[in-house]
């Protein structure tokens, strides 16, 4: 199967990160690839070296800095960049692209367009007008409508690891889901499938905040009692926020949904645990931000997302509470002290 | 039956009363439309009937083809066969109509019993039976859904509808005897196109206009039909309820208007598979086809949300299936996708309609088709309409190609960025043109998304239109406590707004739609500018008004009062959608 596919036309992944890098190993395994790097520096240094980030790249791997050659190789992107840098990059994408193009994107943020001079803080009120996911941004900036989406448990590290882990690739249409999983489907790489796209994006970037306030319970030196607790009213909270943003509830119980939650919640690799675990251990965020290579996408989210919870009326206390800690100087047992004491007790309501 | 016209029009009651101008339009100055092609015999829908038998058995096959592939299996077929016999006995015993042929009843026992003959046959020799009963069920539903264009009959009820009108026009608004026979008035005068319809014009020469108006009114179908005629375009196919052809009046004009029968009591799988194919075909052949996609008239007042997806599907089948058999064709037949609003002041079922609504509310429930009103009441509507004002408007949308991107006058599809899209890519896979039912099913619902904004860009205000809003509102606002049936079963008397109030509520959510209209989210009529009290005098004159019970009056004190809540409510819901609420 490997040789004849090999020879059909290159698949395209848009951003060298650390996710993007090991999408693209996976997808070289069947296929082709032309990974692009904004960094001409990158570029040359994979074709010089073959390691990237520390992995090895697959030979079938070509890096290039060339937007217009990679979309007029490939029918079928990869969009794997940072949700701040999206919209950016698919603005520059654009005018190469087709309709006959399909770009399922594995990017967990969400995009938020506000008037000139304006912040998350000192805006109005934050609705899905201002705020939209990736799927949403590439059919607002490009001809593209056959659009997916990956989510799910998909720790870098031990993808590149070739561990067993499983994805779900979700969009309205079936074409892009089989597509999507013909090219990432190995005998270490389960692909789940699901329709509904927004349900599953919301699920990806919601699980972030919780992430966060996993790694802080951690830091605080907190066991298994705790974490169990922060991740089945975490799951709530998000089915809550969820809904309120235009998914199903469905979406938040699977691969993507609760199938992340617990992985990035017990995963010190992860960017968004880190956040939490320094935060409890005393740093203060620029700092701790300011060391990271890449963007930790949930602090942001936390941000957006206690807005929206305003805006929609949603009780969302973990995420309330995790702002008050990141932007409001709030320490960690302050916040957890507030969560433990609150008077609410119905487990599940909304099934 | 021209008599029972004529009749009407020496009616001593209604015959040359005197008019005052309500609605206060510029008389249009336009030149009327050169036809775009020249005689009839070069119009698709011309071709289409000369070509009829032919045409049925295209349709008539490829159904046959679809339905197979849908009910691949021996048993799956069967159980359909059998379902469909069953649902149609019970329509027959349930709700029969005047249009239904006199056989129905026989033919569909006949198919009962060749069913279950056939299953006491042999395999071999029963699927043939079967395969022979649904050609039957097939051919039947063809024959009966296809419109009959006749050029004489198009000709001749073309020339009496201009004929008749404009007499009626000219009598009832020039005061003199003589103007009777005077041509100062046309329709035109009466009812306002506007919008792209110079872009119209030219891309029904380049390719096939599927127009999708919205729906409120019966009358809808007639008015579209001498639209389309005055803007110089040949006839279209059109998609007409079978329940108009109960009217004897509709029934003559939609049959020589080329209208095919869509009958939705009908739900049965061979049915609506045949039906669309029937479109689809057409669309193909290039004959200009409309159909109102909301399926059935708006019960609420409020402009379509939701749009029935069938019907809408065959201009994305055809479109495709027409790159799929030219495939190396540097220009291929492209399919133009038109909105269209139709907008009045006064709807004739309105009560009715609202009621309807009102009923099934919160539950997904069909509906009976009922229609009280019959030939005379129709006629003396349509005299009323023309002697008193009340001014109609039809806007017509931009062209959209069937992905729902705008077109442009040379039929090229544009982006939002200005760049040029090929729609051919949209059904690309890999590289092949290829046929996906599910990618199709998907566009059809982003392309009925896009419809339904259009609507709301398009949809033109009417004084009336925002009287009733913010009358309704206001009072909505005085019972915060009501819901909606709480506040529709207050009695009319404790109803009244204060003038002043009402005046400046009125003057806010004007401003707030010339906002809306300056982003380009709605259009207004021009008589809705200038001094606000005339405004709101003529929205307050005009909101449903040939109606008994009037939605909104003046009392003695000048107040604002109604007479029906209900009905008023009807005509709020036009403007719903815009989030003009918060202005109140």
């Amino acid at each position: 199967m490997t040789s004849s596919s090999l020879s059909d036309k290159p698949v395209g992944v848009i951003g060298a990160g650390n996710f993007g890098s090991v999408i693209a190993n996976i997808l070289a395994i069947n296929r082709r690839v032309i990974l692009y790097a904004r960094d001409e520096a990158v570029v040359s240094s994979i074709l010089k070296t073959r390691v990237h980030r520390g992995y090895p790249m697959s030979p079938h791997v070509e890096p290039t800095s060339d937007l217009a050659y990679l979309a007029s190789q490939c029918d079928v992107i990869f969009p794997m960049v940072p949700s701040a840098h999206f919209r950016d990059m698919m603005k520059k994408l654009s005018p190469y692209l087709h309709p006959y193009h399909i770009l399922i994107h594995g990017t967990k943020g969400f995009d938020i367009t506000l008037p000139e001079g304006e912040t998350i803080e000192s805006v109005s009120k934050l609705t899905r007008e201002q705020v939209k996911t990736m799927s949403e941004v590439i059919k607002e900036e490009s001809v593209v409508v056959r659009v997916g989406c990956l989510a799910g448990p998909n720790l870098a590290k031990e993808l590149a690891q070739r561990q067993p882990g499983a994805t779900v690739v979700a969009s309205h249409f079936n074409e892009v889901i089989q597509i999507g999983k013909k090219l990432l489907r190995n005998d270490r790489f389960q692909v789940y499938e699901n329709n509904d796209i927004v349900g599953v994006e919301i699920a990806g970037v919601l699980k972030n905040i919780i992430a966060i306030a996993s790694g802080a319970l951690s830091g605080l030196g907190y066991g298994e009692n705790a974490k169990g607790l922060l991740i089945s009213r975490g799951a709530v909270e998000m089915v809550y926020l969820g809904r309120a943003l235009g998914g199903d509830l469905k979406a938040f119980l699977g691969v993507a949904g609760i199938g992340d939650l617990v992985t990035t919640c017990n995963s010190p690799m992860s960017r968004n645990f880190t956040v939490g675990y320094r935060l409890a251990k005393g740093e203060n965020l620029d700092a701790i931000l300011a060391d990271m290579t890449e963007i930790a996408e949930g602090v942001n989210t936390v941000r957006i997302a206690k807005k929206c919870a305003d805006h929609y009326k949603v009780r969302a206390l973990i995420t309330d509470r995790l702002y008050k800690v990141l932007f409001e100087g709030m320490t960690v047992e302050e916040a957890l002290e507030f969560l433990m004491r609150y008077p609410l007790n119905v487990d599940i309501d909304f099934l | 039956m021209w008599n029972a016209n004529a009749a009407i029009n020496f009616d001593p009651l209604f015959g040359f009363t005197i008019v005052m101008e309500i609605l206060a339009e510029k008389k249009n100055k336009n030149k009327p439309y050169k036809p775009i092609l020249g005689g009839i015999p070069d119009w698709p829908v011309y071709q289409l009937s000369k070509n009829r038998k032919e045409f049925l058995e295209e349709v008539t096959r490829k159904s046959i083809d679809r339905i197979l592939e849908l009910r691949p299996s021996r048993k799956q077929l069967i159980d359909e066969l059998e379902a469909t016999a069953y649902r149609e006995q019970n329509r027959i015993k349930r709700n029969r109509w005047r249009v239904d042929p006199k056989d129905d009843s026989r033919f569909w026992s006949d198919v009962k019993k060749d069913l279950i003959e056939s299953s006491a046959k042999a395999t071999e020799e029963s699927d043939k039976t079967h395969e022979e009963i649904l050609k039957r069920i097939v051919m039947r539903y063809a024959n009966e859904i296809a419109g009959n264009f006749k050029p004489n009959s198009y000709r001749v009820t073309r020339e009496l509808i201009k004929f008749w009108f404009s007499r009626l026009l000219n009598g009832a608004r020039v005061k003199k005897f003589g103007a009777f026979f005077r041509n100062q008035y046309t329709l035109r005068d009466k009812i306002q196109i506007v919008g792209k319809v110079k872009l119209l014009r030219k891309l029904a020469k380049k390719g096939t206009v599927v127009m999708v108006p919205t729906h409120f009114s019966n009358l809808d179908s007639i008015l579209i039909g001498w639209v389309i005629h005055s803007l110089g375009l040949p006839a279209f196919i059109y998609g007409a309820g079978l329940n108009l052809f109960n009217i004897k009046i509709f029934a003559y004009f939609m049959n020589s208007l080329g209208a095919y029968k869509v009958d939705r009591r009908k739900k049965n799988l061979p049915y609506l598979e045949t039906l669309k194919m029937y479109s689809n075909v057409a669309i193909q052949k290039g004959a200009h086809s409309l159909f109102f996609p909301g399926g059935t008239r708006s019960r609420s007042g409020l402009i379509e949300k939701q749009l029935k997806l069938g019907l809408l599907s065959t201009a994305i089948e055809a479109q495709r299936n027409l790159y799929m058999e030219n495939p190396d064709a540097v220009e291929v037949r492209k399919i133009f996708v038109v909105p269209v609003t139709l907008n009045y002041n006064f709807v004739l079922e309105a009560p009715d309609l609202i009621e309807d609504y009102l009923h099934v509310k919160g539950q997904d429930k069909y509906f009976q088709e009922q229609d009280k009103y019959g030939s005379v009441q129709l006629l003396k509507f349509l005299f009323k309409f023309f002697t008193k004002g009340s001014n109609i408007s039809v806007s017509i949308g931009p062209a959209l190609d069937v992905l729902g991107n705008y077109v442009d006058e040379e039929g090229h599809s544009i982006d939002n960025q200005g760049r040029l899209i090929h729609t051919k890519d949209y059904f690309i896979s890999s590289g092949q043109i290829s046929m996906d039912m599910q990618r199709e099913d998907e566009y059809t619902r982003m392309l009925s998304q896009k419809i339904v904004s259009e609507y709301h860009k398009i949809n033109r205000v009417f004084a009336s239109h925002l009287a009733a809003f913010v009358a309704f509102e206001m009072w909505q606002r005085k019972f915060p406590k009501l819901d909606l049936f709480g506040l529709l079963r207050l009695p009319e008397e404790d109803l009244e707004l204060d003038y002043a109030e009402f005046r400046e509520t009125f003057k806010r959510v004007r401003k707030r739609i010339y906002e809306l209209h300056d982003q380009e989210k709605v259009y207004f009529a021009t008589h809705l500018k200038g001094k606000v009290e005339n405004v709101l005098k003529l929205g307050i004159e005009n909101v449903g008004i040939f109606h008994l019970k009037r939605p909104l009056l003046l009392n003695k004190k000048g107040n604002i009062i109604t007479k029906d809540l209900t009905v008023l409510y009807y005509y709020h819901n036009r403007l719903v959608g815009y989030d003009l609420e918060q202005f109140i």
